[in-house]
Order: C-alpha cells, then sequence, then structure tokens
C-alpha cells in the first residue's frame, strides 16, 4: 500500500502540474484527499507492519499521520477556495501550487513512516522543494525573498543532516554492521562509537532544527510561513514541523541508550530555551499576524523540546502537546485567510474590532488564543502542565523559573495583539465594501480546535496507548 | 597521492579566500571538481564499476564542467560585478581560514579511532567551516551560492571516506549535489536576477518584524 500510496501521491502531483483544467484539477484533489485518507486507514490496520523495506506503521509515524490527514483534508478545502478566490491566479500557479501541496503531504507522510534515517533525509529534500514552491505561490520581490532564504538554509540544512548520516556511519563502523536503520541503531547501540555520535548528533540536530523551528535555523520557517499561502501555511506549521521532530526524535531514542544521553539533554536543553526567548523577543514587537503566528510554533516547539529533555513524563508531554499544537496552529491559519479577506492587510495596525465583521471567525481566534497560550480549557493546557511537572521532578527549578517568566511576557504580548484585533476598531477603516464572510467556513476550524481540548482532557484510550507506546523505548 | 590531491584541495581553499574576483571561484570550483575526480578514482575501488562510472560522470560532468559554466553564465547573464565584494579584508581571510584549518587539525588528532583515514576528514570539517565562514562573509548572493558549492564538495570527501564500506551513501551524497544545486542555482537565481537587478544581499532584507 506504501507503494502504491507513493506512486499514487507523486502521479497526481505530476497530472495536477500538467494539467491546465479547472474541473480535472478539482477531481485530482478530491482523489488525492481519499488517497491519503484510506493509506491513513490502512496503515492503522496494518500497525507495525513493516512494508517496502523501509517503512514501518509504528506508533508514533501513525500518530502524526493521522495528525496530518486530519489537518491536510481541511487544508485542501481551504486552499480550493483560496485559489478560487484570489483574483491574480493564473491557471500556470494554481497547477504549480496544487502540485506541490500534494508532493509536500505525501513526502511529510513517508518521512513520518520511515524507520531509515537516510530515507527520512531523501524525503526530508523533497519537502524543501515543494515547500518552495508553496511559498514562491505570489511570484513577488518579497515571496522571492522569502523562498530564497527557505532554500538556501534548508540546503545548508539537509547538507548538516547528511553529514551527520556519514559520522553515524563512521561510529557505526566498528560494530560490524552497516544497516542505518533505526532498530539496527538501537541494537547496537552500546557499540556505537561515541566520538563520532557525538558528532553525528550535533549536525543531525542542527539539520533538522530548520524543519522544527528551533534555534539556530528557525529563521527560515518564519520567513516560510509569512509568505506562503496560509492554507499551506498550516501544514508548514503542524506537519512539517511534526517531521522535523520525528528526524530528531528517533534519532534521540538511539542515543539515549549510549553513555552521551546526558550530554544530548543538555544541547536540547540549550537550544530550546535559546528558542522560547527568540521567540518571547519577536513576540513582543512583531505586528505581521501570520508571523505572530509562526513565532508561538517556535515558542512550543521550544517547550516541547524541554519536554523531552527533561524525561520522565515530559517525553509523554512532548507528543501529546505536538499533535495538539498541530490542531491549534493550523485551524489557527485557516482563520487568518476570512480575516485577511476582511481586512486585506496582515498588519496588526490595520486590523481590528474583527467581531463586528465576522463574529465566527473571531470564537475561533478566540479559542484558538485560549489554545495556543495553554489556558484551561485548552488541552494544551494539559501537556504544558506535565512538561512543566517533568521539569519539576527532573529538579530544573530555574530553567522552569526562567520558561514561566518567558511564557508570561508571550502570552502577553499575544493577548495584546490578539484582543487588538478582536475588539479595537481601527481609526479610518472603511467597511463599506467589507464581504460578508460565510460562518461555515469556520466549521473546520471548530471541528479542530474542539479536537484538540477533547484529546487533551478526555484522551480516549487508543490515543494514550499510541503515546505510550512511542516512548516505551525511553523508559530506561 | 590521494594525500597530495586532499592537501591541493585545501589549498584551493585558502586560494579563494584571498580571490578578489568571481571568476577565479568559478575557476576554483572546477578544478575543485577534477581533484575530486581524481580522489574518487582512487578511493573508491572496491565499489561495483557500473556505481563507480557514475560517481565519476557526476564529478567530472556536473561539479568541473556544468557548474561552472553555468556560473560563468549566470554572470554574464546577470551582469555581476567582477568584484567579490568581501566584508572582511583579504588578508584577515586568509588568517581565519588557516585558523579553521590548523583547528581541525588539531582536533582531527584527538581523535582514536583507526577505521578513518584522518586526512579525509580533516579536509571535510576545514572545508565545511571555511565554506560557511565564506557565506557570512561575501557580500553577493552568488558568492553565497558558490560557498555552499565548496562545502558540498567538502561533504562529498567525507562520503569518500567511508565510500567502500557504504556505496550507498556516496550516491546520497551525488544526490544531494545535483538536487541542491538544481534547486538553488537552476531556479532561484536564475529569478533572483530577473527581478532583483544588481544582485546583493542587502537587497534581501524586506522581510521584517515590524
Amino acid at each position: 500500500m506504501t507503494g502504491i500510496y507513493l506512486t499514487g501521491g507523486i502521479l497526481i502531483a505530476g497530472l495536477l502540474f500538467a494539467n491546465r483544467n479547472v474541473i480535472i484539477n478539482n477531481v485530482l484533489i478530491i482523489l488525492f484527499g481519499l488517497l491519503q485518507t484510506i493509506f491513513t486507514i490502512y496503515q492503522c490496520s496494518n500497525y507495525r507492519g513493516t512494508e517496502l523495506e523501509y517503512f514501518t506503521s509504528d506508533s508514533l509515524g501513525l500518530l502524526f499521520l493521522i495528525t496530518l490527514t486530519v489537518v491536510s483534508l481541511p487544508a485542501l478545502m481551504h486552499s480550493y477556495l483560496y485559489i478560487k478566490r484570489s483574483p491574480e491566479t493564473s491557471h500556470h500557479s494554481r497547477s504549480i501550487y496544487f502540485a506541490a501541496l500534494v508532493l509536500l503531504i505525501t513526502s511529510i507522510s513517508a518521512a513520518y513512516l520511515a524507520n531509515h534515517i537516510a530515507v527520512v533525509w531523501i524525503f526530508t529534500e523533497l519537502t524543501t522543494l515543494s515547500a518552495s514552491a508553496l511559498i514562491y505561490h505570489h511570484r513577488n520581490k518579497l515571496a522571492l525573498e522569502g523562498t530564497w532564504k527557505y532554500v538556501f538554509i534548508c540546503a545548508i540544512s539537509i547538507t548538516f543532516v547528511f553529514i551527520g548520516i556519514l559520522f553515524l556511519s563512521l561510529s557505526l563502523q566498528g560494530t560490524g554492521s552497516e544497516d542505518l536503520s533505526y532498530s539496527n541503531l538501537m541494537a547496537k547501540s552500546d557499540q556505537l562509537n561515541p566520538f563520532w555520535l557525538r558528532l553525528a548528533f550535533l549536525f543531525i540536530f542542527t539539520g533538522f532544527t530548520a524543519k522544527l523551528g528551533l534555534v539556530p535555523m528557525y529563521t527560515a520557517g518564519v520567513d516560510a510561513k509569512d509568505k506562503a499561502p496560509a492554507p499551506a501555511g498550516a501544514l508548514l506549521s503542524s506537519a512539517l514541523m511534526n517531521m522535523g521532530f520525528i528526524g530528531i526524535f528517533r534519532f534521540y531514542i538511539v542515543i539515549a541508550h549510549t553513555p552521551l544521553h546526558h550530554w544530548a539533554n543538555i544541547v536540547i536543553f540549550v537550544s530550546a530555551i535559546l528558542s522560547i526567548f527568540v521567540a518571547t523577543v519577536y513576540m513582543t514587537k512583531v505586528i505581521n499576524i501570520k508571523r505572530m503566528f509562526a513565532y508561538s510554533s517556535i515558542e512550543h516547539m521550544g517547550l516541547v523540546m524541554l519536554g523531552v529533555a527533561a524525561g520522565g513524563i515530559g517525553y509523554y508531554a512532548a507528543i501529546l502537546h505536538l499533535v495538539l499544537h498541530a490542531l491549534v496552529k493550523s485551524s489557527m491559519f485557516f482563520q487568518f485567510n476570512q480575516l485577511y479577506n476582511v481586512f486585506q492587510s496582515k498588519s496588526v495596525a490595520y486590523v481590528g474590532n474583527y467581531f463586528k465583521y465576522n463574529p465566527t471567525g473571531a470564537i475561533v481566534l478566540l479559542i484558538a488564543f485560549i489554545s495556543a497560550t495553554a489556558m484551561p480549557p485548552s488541552g494544551l493546557f494539559v501537556s504544558e502542565f506535565l512538561i512543566f511537572r517533568a521539569l519539576f521532578e527532573g529538579q530544573y527549578i530555574f530553567v522552569l523559573l526562567l520558561v514561566l517568566l518567558l511564557l508570561t511576557i508571550i502570552i502577553w504580548a499575544f493577548a495584546k495583539n490578539i484582543f487588538k484585533i478582536l475588539f479595537s476598531p481601527v481609526e479610518g477603516f472603511d467597511d463599506s465594501n467589507v464581504p460578508r464572510i460565510n460562518p461555515w467556513e469556520s466549521l473546520t476550524q471548530y471541528v479542530l480546535l474542539f479536537a484538540a481540548v477533547w484529546l487533551g482532557l478526555n484522551p480516549p484510550e487508543i490515543f494514550v496507548d499510541l503515546i505510550r507506546e512511542s516512548v516505551i523505548l525511553l523508559q530506561i | 597521492m590521494i594525500d597530495v590531491l586532499l592537501i591541493v584541495f585545501i589549498i584551493t581553499l585558502l586560494y579563494v579566500s584571498i580571490a578578489n574576483r568571481i571568476i577565479t571561484y568559478v575557476k576554483v570550483l572546477a578544478l575543485q571538481g577534477f581533484i575530486l575526480f581524481g580522489v574518487t578514482f582512487m578511493q573508491l575501488q572496491e565499489i561495483n564499476t557500473l556505481n563507480l562510472v557514475l560517481i565519476l560522470l557526476e564529478t567530472i560532468i556536473f561539479k568541473a564542467i556544468a557548474v561552472p559554466l553555468f556560473l560563468d553564465h549566470l554572470i554574464k547573464r546577470n551582469n555581476i560585478t567582477r568584484e567579490a565584494e568581501p566584508y572582511i579584508p583579504n588578508f584577515l581571510s586568509l588568517v581565519i581560514t588557516t585558523i579553521i584549518i590548523v583547528v581541525t587539525i588539531l582536533l582531527a588528532n584527538s581523535v582514536k579511532d583507526d577505521n578513518l583515514d584522518k586526512i579525509f576528514f580533516i579536509v571535510a570539517l576545514s572545508t565545511l567551516f571555511t565554506g560557511l565562514y565564506f557565506i557570512a562573509s561575501r557580500k553577493k548572493i552568488i558568492t553565497h551560492v558558490m560557498g555552499y558549492l565548496i562545502i558540498e564538495n567538502g561533504v562529498f570527501v567525507l562520503s569518500l571516506a567511508v565510500g567502500n564500506e557504504m556505496p550507498m551513501l556516496v550516491n546520497l551524497g551525488v544526490m544531494l549535489d545535483i538536487f541542491a544545486s538544481v534547486l538553488i542555482l537552476g531556479i532561484f537565481l536564475n529569478k533572483i536576477g530577473d527581478v532583483f537587478k544588481d544582485v546583493d544581499v542587502n537587497q534581501l532584507s524586506n522581510l521584517k518584524d515590524y
């Protein structure tokens, strides 16, 4: 089935690229949505099965794959609406957009399930290619600048990951085995050469931070989410970030069984705290709404990595947090297009009193804000609380205090902007030709936000089992 | 003989660090391609012939001929001026590059692993850091791209060090080369040349947070 899915995905992307007819275009998108759903359902039934030698449907991959599918179906729908409405879209840019979107979703799915570090790397390359086409969608100077930065930084990052893989192979040389699959690395973890392993971890970690959105390579992602159309931005800041996490986390599990575990935790701590710090600094002065969402994602990824570094219950919390964050952040990005339709601006300065023009959407934004800042009743409250508990139990009191302080500042800055958007009117805003937004367009966002609350507060047993299963190798 | 070639490779780095003209960078990239061809030919003796031929073709056709020619074409087409325009004086660049090389040699000497030819490690790592340094210290986008290509050559050297045991990794390196070069050079340098008249990083600072 993985073979069928990959061929199907690439074939549909190719057809979308070649096709100029609107109806065929829509049929192909629906077809891909079906393919993605069937593939996900199939992988659920094929739990722990391996296909094509390199793709294993393990619990972590499956969990993220389901999240991706849940997010990507509304993303396809909102992309359709977005393209239909934007007047300047030519047939050419429409076909490139959808082809790139399909290719992005396909390669992220494959990267989730890959059980071999080189295969993950190959699909990471493919996501760079497809994401850059999405970022360049508007074909103006700023889009070009964003694309250039994204491509260049991602190219350097995947080179770093490749160097890391080379070092990993050096570290494996003493063991008499040449297989770079994660299961083999786990089996050989006590014989790996620590010097090379250390270098390998540094390079692989640095490389994947471009996708995950941590210091040092976070910059590319922020520009990308700003310039890409919002439905694509939703995928970039949810599913693609989860892919970066999977790249780091699967290797981290191997590291955790070596004497380098403690050292790796320190590296992750430094990077995570710096990320939260950077997010705080930018959140206080950012006025571009999309960039604000992107920096909020960086903050959340910092929290996730803190959970991983703290250990204990933190592993569980980190994965729960990633799933919930993907749902919340993508609903925020989906809502952004409706906001933009009302105000025709991305800047907080020219946006205000959203409740007056589109109450349904304004409530989405309010709930999403409550969720993203992890206030109860949001599901993220639970995961963030568990991360803090892990920090507390791990005796990282100073880290905890610092992070709480930074989070307070972030909540203040975020709230300042969101309440401005929701309530305070903009002077001189001409509301005579504001379009009426169809309230049903917000339905997907309500579903996603509700799912985030439900999974956080009252998780079904199978969901808990899947998360537990994904971190079971870390219970040493 | 491999050692000689790799040392020449390191010397090219020092040469680039004091180069004034962009065309020198292009020539050095071509030279590095030929050096890599020689190293590959002598180093990878245990892998199967077809694979070796493919890798050799990649080094000679892609690295040594196609990419430099294309860069040359881009420079002419976009009327890029001849100067490399570093932020930092050439002498200082030379010193910094030397320091990078010395530090990697010291680092390599601390490694206790008999499996690895240290010279590969030294060349690869110093090329990587020198390339990053070139990217940080040059003004033009095209020199950034060349810095990236230099990094890729360094990574290729490192993949040769393990090439006999794991030829798959060398193939992946070739794939990375072609993929990233085509993506960066083919699509975007062309586009950037069309949109921005004089290609300079200072023009790429409009995406801001405030």
